[in-house]
């Protein structure tokens, strides 16, 4: 500790604020997720709407649950790690508000042109080109704030979670300008500038690294900081993350020519996909268990504290779905697993079993911390949370397997004279207990969710008590 | 020249790069400034007790 920085402080205001939104979002996210799910055991929920109906709020979901609940954990943390880490505070407390404010606008625009069924058709990318530009601005202010945060660090080294940030920061900047060079030919339509194909491949280089640097790459920044924090010791090995750094942002943007096995896209590009979605298990692995043996002589600590549980099992939800994804993308493997509802269930077990548990940990862990209060209302009704998020996924994702798996056997079973055994009806049909089952599985995970933020609400509570009586008489 | 051999060599170069990240990292020179990059997480509570107890008088002014 240095001398030099004795009345630095943190802006702790603009990570209260992401904290806080990433608990609202993940309700309203986790909220439309559940409806949709519904909806798919009892079409009638659409209320013969148009605003209502699947096509239209299934954006609303995962761009809520990535970008707004995903991406506020992200703002919280990264912002949250940078100054820690850094020993400085952030370059600048307005741009920090716009950022803020910014992101809430984009969250907000998302919201009402959605359901309206404004949408560039591209997944993860559907919204329109006046909202993609508000995004460059508000994502060149935020690097702007990360980055120069890190210019004026006291410390001498960039830790290792501020690296993780980084590349997520830049990579997203270039895959979302990239992938969404469009012609506008109203205020709300517009065309891609890419013809066919190259579309195609142009937009799951980008899907595929939404996953690989918004949804993996910041994370593991999270995991990188708040997983040595938690269990009270430092990373298992410093020099693993630095290979794992290097070796995961290699290989990431390689991969995404996997969503596209078995269609027009050339054949050498689908293997290139393949293989190099095969060998990003390795990176995934080392990063996984870099994290798990952080633990190495602290286990016992995830017998009473369930933040650290949160994290931990988040790892292996990663683990799982990193070995499962690489095995996907098998051109074999995929030509049962594709269009299958096997990849929902893929795409949740890392999104609630990794994403959405690492954030709820570390949103756990920094709550108090910015409160300046020693722990949470309650640790009980964390490990309830806990329970909840655990069984919910294991629901979810199980449904999914199995609906997934069924579904690729039988659109491939054929008779002996060459035609095809089950209409597509049929398979639908024999989906309907799967689809109730991951309903009832989601909606077992947003009510960890409303607990979460009653725990939270009464946090705060508790700090502005603890304040008032703080307080001197003559005040 | 062949594009093949354009890729070839690309592999390599991108294998050497590799190899040659690890052994910078794995270099027993680097074993002290790496452990203490690892302990940074835990170096700061000072600023973040001022910033806490700054906050609460900010509040109640």
């Amino acid at each position: 500790m240095s001398t030099v920085n004795n009345q630095t402080t943190y802006n702790y205001k603009v990570v209260r604020q992401f904290a806080i939104m990433t608990v609202v979002w993940g309700i309203v996210g986790m909220a439309v997720g559940v409806l949709i799910a519904s909806q798919l055991v009892w079409p009638e929920l659409n209320f013969n709407t148009p605003w209502l109906s699947f096509g239209r709020i299934r954006p609303l979901h995962t761009n809520a649950v990535i970008f707004a609940f995903g991406g506020s954990a992200l703002f919280a943390t990264s912002l949250y790690v940078v100054q820690r880490t850094c020993q400085t505070r952030l370059l600048s407390d307005s741009l920090a508000s716009f950022v803020f404010w910014g992101w809430q606008l984009v969250i907000v625009l998302a919201a009402i042109t959605l359901p309206m069924g404004f949408t560039s058709s591209k997944e993860y990318a559907e919204l329109e080109w006046p909202i993609d530009i508000l995004i460059t601005i508000v994502w060149v202010g935020y690097a702007i704030l990360f980055f120069g945060t890190i210019m004026k660090r006291k410390t001498p080294h960039i830790y290792v979670a501020n690296w993780f940030f980084g590349a997520f920061i830049i990579t997203i900047a270039v895959l979302h300008i990239v992938n969404n060079l469009e012609i506008p030919v109203t205020l709300w339509k517009s065309y891609s500038i890419y013809p066919g194909t190259i579309d195609a491949m142009v937009q799951w280089w980008y899907g595929h690294n939404a996953v690989g640097f918004f949804l993996t790459a910041g994370f593991l920044g999270i995991m990188y900081y708040f997983v040595p924090k938690q269990a009270e010791r430092p990373v298992y090995s410093y020099r693993l993350s630095i290979v794992h750094f290097w070796a995961l942002i290699t290989l990431y943007v390689w991969a995404g020519s996997h969503h596209l096995h078995y269609s027009t896209l050339p054949d050498w590009a689908q293997s290139a996909g393949m293989v190099m979605s095969l060998i990003l298990l390795a990176p995934s692995w080392g990063g996984m268990i870099n994290g798990m043996m952080t633990l190495s002589g602290a286990w016992h600590k995830l017998r009473t504290d369930p933040i650290l549980r949160f994290l931990v099992v988040s790892l292996s939800f990663y683990g799982m779905s990193t070995f499962e994804g690489p095995m996907m993308a098998i051109k074999t493997v995929n030509a049962l697993s594709h269009n299958t509802d096997w990849t929902v269930g893929h795409v949740h077990s890392g999104a609630l079993g990794w994403v959405a548990m690492v954030s709820i940990g570390a949103i756990y862990h920094l709550i108090p911390k910015l409160y300046g209060i020693k722990e949470m209302y309650s640790t009980a009704l964390i490990n309830v949370h806990f329970w909840l998020a655990t069984i919910g996924t294991v629901l979810y994702i199980v449904a999914m397997w199995v609906n997934g798996i069924m579904q690729g056997l039988m659109w491939r079973a054929i008779n002996e004279d060459g035609t095809l055994t089950y209409s597509f009806v049929e398979s639908l049909e024999a989906s309907h207990m799967g689809y109730l089952v991951r309903a009832i599985g989601g909606a077992i995970f947003l009510t960890g969710m409303f607990i979460m933020a009653y725990n939270l609400w009464m946090t705060v509570r508790l700090k502005e008590a603890q304040a008032l009586d703080n307080v001197p008489q003559t005040a | 020249m062949d594009i093949n051999t354009l890729r070839g060599i690309s592999t390599i170069v991108v294998m050497i790069t590799f190899i040659a990240i690890c052994l910078w990292t794995y270099s027993s020179k680097r074993k002290s400034k790496f452990d203490d990059a690892s302990n940074l997480p835990f170096n700061d509570e000072e600023i973040a007790n001022r910033t806490t107890s700054n906050t609460e008088n900010k509040d109640h002014e």
